[in-house]
């Protein structure tokens, strides 16, 4: 009975993946074809091209984002914390403060490590 | 097999003129106008042309909206050529038909955008009101509905941009776009071949 069902999950996903196929082939069968030389160049508004459409980013953003990402969860966390706090009492407080030095070590860490200069 | 290509002319030239999408390109004053008619209060989209479309490769129309200098003519003729077949042109203003207040004595502008790509639809003004630019996409229409595509091809292939590529060239020249020139229509003739493929013309 199991298997049954992952056919018609099967048909259906080589029935999507055929119909996009043949989609493209069709349009590539049908389409009239007239290149040439400025027609195939990049478009680039017209202007000419320069430099390499490789573009290399710095690791150091890397750094930045990790450490942002870090604060960003904890401030998701503690906003539905700091929402409900006069209601959850003492243990939520001490809790959320625990959370918070946990963090706040990592932030150390990474300080010292010179994580936070930009070199 | 006439009667046929009659018969597909008719469904197509529907379906084209009624999904004309234009180019974004706008040179000077008439592009405002230009965007003032794909804005709410005129509405271009009642005629099936408020897609503008900002690859070249997506158009079918290219509204010449504003002044075109000879610097920015290789880049025109450029935008022209990466759009697919059939394709169609407006020349928005005076400046595009003829250059306008420029066509006695400036340096720098092309006298007529038809000397660089083929014009289907002159709309005069300087600028012209959003109506106008709208009156011209249904005389594009009504154009549209009455040819066929066979001529509509040999048409385009009469009237292609003269360009002569810098590979084709003997020599290096200063261009404003070093890839290639671009040749005026009717006005530049002498020292270039038939064909204007090979011409060894401005080598010193």
């Amino acid at each position: 009975m199991y298997i049954q069902g992952y056919g018609i999950l099967a048909a259906f996903i080589g029935f999507s993946v055929a119909f996009a196929f043949a989609a493209l082939i069709m349009s590539w069968l049908v389409q009239p074809k007239a290149p040439n030389k400025l027609k195939q160049k990049t478009y680039e508004c017209g202007m000419k091209l320069f430099g390499d459409s490789r573009i290399q980013y710095d690791a150091k953003y890397y750094l930045y984002a990790l450490l942002f990402l870090i604060f960003d969860i904890e401030a998701v966390f503690l906003f539905p914390w700091a929402v409900v706090y006069d209601k959850l009492g003492l243990f939520a407080l001490i809790e959320a403060l625990i959370f918070i030095a946990i963090l706040v070590i990592g932030l150390i860490y990474a300080w010292k490590k010179d994580a936070l200069k930009w070199q | 097999m006439k009667i046929i290509f009659t018969a597909i002319d008719i469904v197509y030239n529907w379906a084209r003129s009624n999904s004309l999408w234009p180019l974004t390109f706008a040179t000077s004053c008439c592009g405002i106008e230009m965007i003032s008619a794909s804005a709410a209060s005129y509405d271009i989209a009642r005629f099936g042309a408020e897609v503008f479309r900002a690859s070249p490769r997506q158009a079918d129309l290219i509204i010449t909206a504003g002044t075109i200098t000879h610097k920015m003519a290789p880049a025109l003729v450029q935008l022209y050529e990466q759009m697919p077949e059939p394709k169609y042109v407006i020349a928005m203003g005076a400046c595009c038909i003829t250059g306008g207040m420029y066509e006695n004595d400036s340096y720098s502008v092309v006298r007529g955008v038809d000397r660089l790509i083929p014009v289907d639809v002159y709309l005069p003004g300087c600028p012209p009101r959003p109506e106008a630019l709208l009156d011209a996409i249904i005389k594009l229409q009504k154009k549209m509905k009455t040819e066929s595509l066979l001529e509509r091809k040999q048409y385009l292939e009469a009237h292609k941009p003269r360009v002569i590529l810098s590979e084709d060239r003997d020599c290096e020249i200063l261009l404003p776009n070093p890839d290639f020139e671009v040749i005026h229509w009717g006005v530049q003739t002498i020292g270039y071949d038939k064909d204007y493929k090979k011409a060894e013309v401005n080598c010193v």
